[in-house]
């Protein structure tokens, strides 16, 4: 394979994922209450792909299966049926992953100092061996997060949550991932302090030539950070497609009704008209396409057939039956 | 036409400790505001700024051994802040109504939402049961709740996270409050609902004549609900003013430093503008500007002086760039 062949292979391809929860009530219940089993579709039929060295965002109002999609990607849940699969690194194997979480204040344990914290993917992995290769691995990491070496020596209460997730993201390096699943890394944080990660973020991308699949319910972290948007609605991706074509013209209804309610802080639109409605519950979706009940230019036609993905000249990809190519 | 203008909250020089083992800690330092009947005032700071701290000092809700130290905080012309808490507790719901962040915490489960509401309404209002029920069922309609007559025998869990919050707002409304204080009132919910919150909370608010205090650590939010924005750093106001002044164009170097951390809608930049350090501790604020170790335009005079809010344009900020000249 050629070096060029590689760059263009992405880094990630998810084909046709579906992942089902069983939120049945327990055996007993269903018997004395005659209940039936209840199944949560959580994820349904989503195929995406992460450009190597890019970014790719999931965006979606909670519930919709964004973080469900971020645990698949890192085997945390097995898949019912579909394809997750890296690309093969330099040497063969496929792409390691890392993941960041949201809370930094519940993802470090409270009882070990921060070079523990750091050091234990290089014990577990064996990626370093003798004590002094993984201290001077540790304070390398704690000094490319923007950290002092002497840090390393404190608990995570002595940090701010923004040097928390510096030191989460620190952890997640220590692994030498070539991909990184960051499940909103910063809706934790104040703005001024989310500007300081998002920036560390991007100076490592470029770096360390890191491929990031991004989590986020915020639109304009989103459009900072990503290539590619991919926007979720009850378990399906409704939208995908580059960035700067999706923000420039949103085509399914959900997309725009997310684009219009993001508050805007430079030109504040105040008597605009919000519109109505909810999510779904997941457990009983709708029928047809899963947004219909809300949408404004719904037919009879949207409550009966799932509208199926078509892709665009432009290379985004719309489910809906109403969008063509204008 | 001139008593409607006078605020329904002033708040002067307010200073709040909490005395520790070994000293003291101000977490709250020469506030000043006010709010008149239908504004909406727009409190941001990061977390830890005492932007909560000002509302629950409001309410008369600091916790043991926080006190107010200084200062006076008056409500429709009645000094409020030196009240025993029998009376501070008929004022709380009946003249000052709360909102907060968690609509799911601040509603019992064990109660159907119509209960909780009537309960509300009796305990400050004399009405009939009878009467309390028409209430409740006309607070649900404002507030925007479908079939309020069903939804008034339901229970909380059988709402969503939108609608929640929509009862906690009536239930904030139930007494006709002068004074609404909300504190992160939508943090908790998505976008699109965000935005039906807020645009509500706006209509309720200027139809009823009642002043807000809107406590969020959100400028979208802000920008889009506020009348006018008061900024907190560390304990501090650094800045208040109309908010379309102040966010256009802001005279605090950290007002300034926030609003350019934000990812903007319109252009693409490769790199965010940062502050770089966090807030400082409380118990460990720098000598003069809280802000002078991470402000790129501080002088000699703001590492020795605390600056007082000076007139800037109709807004006023804590900043001695303002002062003439350079700090």
């Amino acid at each position: 394979m050629t070096v060029m062949s590689i760059q263009k292979m992405p880094a990630l391809s998810v084909d046709r994922l579906v992942k089902t929860f069983d939120v049945s009530a327990p055996w007993l219940n269903r018997l004395i209450e005659r209940k039936p089993r209840q199944v949560l579709q959580a994820v349904n039929d989503i195929t995406f792909h992460v450009p190597m060295g890019g970014c790719l965002s999931l965006v979606g109002e909670s519930g919709c299966g964004k973080s469900t999609v971020a645990r698949l990607v890192t085997g945390l849940y097995k898949p019912d049926t579909g394809d997750i699969r890296f690309a093969p690194g330099q040497d063969g194997k496929p792409l390691s992953a890392q993941m960041i979480f949201q809370d930094p204040y519940a993802s470090l344990n409270p009882r070990w100092r921060v070079k523990n914290i750091i050091a234990e993917p290089l014990r577990e992995l064996k990626l370093r061996n003798s004590k002094a290769e993984i201290t001077e691995r540790v304070e390398e990491l704690l000094k490319t997060v923007g950290l002092s070496a002497s840090d390393g020596e404190k608990f995570p209460h002595e940090f701010s949550g923004g040097q928390r997730q510096r030191i989460s993201i620190a952890r997640a390096l220590a692994g030498e991932p070539r991909f990184l699943v960051c499940d909103e890394p910063t809706s934790a944080l104040d703005v001024s302090v989310q500007a300081q990660v998002l920036n560390l973020m991007r100076r490592l991308q470029d770096e360390f030539g890191l491929t990031y699949l991004f989590i986020s319910h915020d639109l304009s972290v989103v459009r900072h950070m990503s290539d590619r948007i991919a926007v979720m609605y009850l378990g399906r991706i409704v939208e995908e497609g580059d960035t700067e074509d999706l923000f420039a013209k949103p085509r399914h209804p959900y997309t725009q009704l997310l684009l219009e309610t993001i508050p805007n802080v430079k030109h504040p639109h105040r008597d605009r008209v919000v519109a109505g409605g909810e999510v779904p519950s997941p457990l009983k979706p709708p029928s047809g396409c899963p947004f219909h009940p809300r949408c404004p230019i719904a037919t009879a036609r949207c409550s009966e057939e799932i509208p199926p993905v078509r892709t665009l000249a432009s290379g985004t990809r719309v489910a809906c039956h109403f969008v063509t190519e204008q | 036409m001139a008593e409607i203008e006078k605020p329904v909250l002033e708040v002067h020089n307010l200073r709040v400790e909490f005395p520790g083992r070994r000293a003291v800690a101000t977490v709250l330092s020469d506030i000043s505001l006010s709010i008149r009947p239908g504004e909406i005032l727009g409190v941001v700071g990061e977390s830890g700024a005492g932007k909560s701290m000002t509302g629950l000092a409001i309410q008369g809700l600091l916790e043991q051994p926080g006190r107010i130290a200084e200062g006076e905080i008056w409500l429709a012309g009645r000094r409020i802040d030196n009240l025993d808490d029998r009376s501070m507790e008929k004022i709380r719901g009946r003249e000052i109504g709360a909102i907060f962040q968690d609509p799911l915490t601040s509603l019992n489960p064990l109660f159907t939402v119509g209960a909780q509401l009537t309960e509300t309404i009796r305990q400050h209002l004399t009405l009939k049961k009878g009467e309390a029920r028409a209430r409740a069922i006309s607070l649900l309609n404002d507030v925007g709740i479908p079939s309020p007559e069903e939804r008034f025998d339901q229970y909380p869990h059988q709402f969503s996270g939108g609608m929640r919050q929509r009862v906690v707002i009536a239930l904030a409304l139930a007494a006709s409050p002068r004074l609404i204080i909300a504190d992160e009132p939508t943090t908790a919910l998505d976008v699109s609902i965000q935005a039906q919150i807020t645009s509500l909370l706006r209509r309720l608010c200027k139809e009823k004549q009642t002043a807000v205090m809107l406590v969020t650590h959100d400028m979208g939010v802000i920008a889009e609900t506020a009348d006018r924005i008061a900024v907190m750093y560390a304990g501090r106001l650094v800045e208040i003013g109309p908010v379309d002044q102040v966010l256009s164009a802001p005279t605090h170097p950290y007002t300034r430093g926030l609003m350019a951390s934000i990812p903007a809608l319109g252009a693409r930049v490769q790199r965010l503008n940062q502050i770089d350090g966090s807030m400082p501790r409380l118990d460990a604020i720098p000598a003069g500007c809280a802000f002078n170790p991470r402000c790129n335009e501080a002088g000699p005079r703001c590492t020795r002086e605390r600056p007082v809010l000076l007139a800037a344009g109709a807004a006023a900020s804590a900043c001695w760039l303002n002062a003439g000249g350079t700090a």
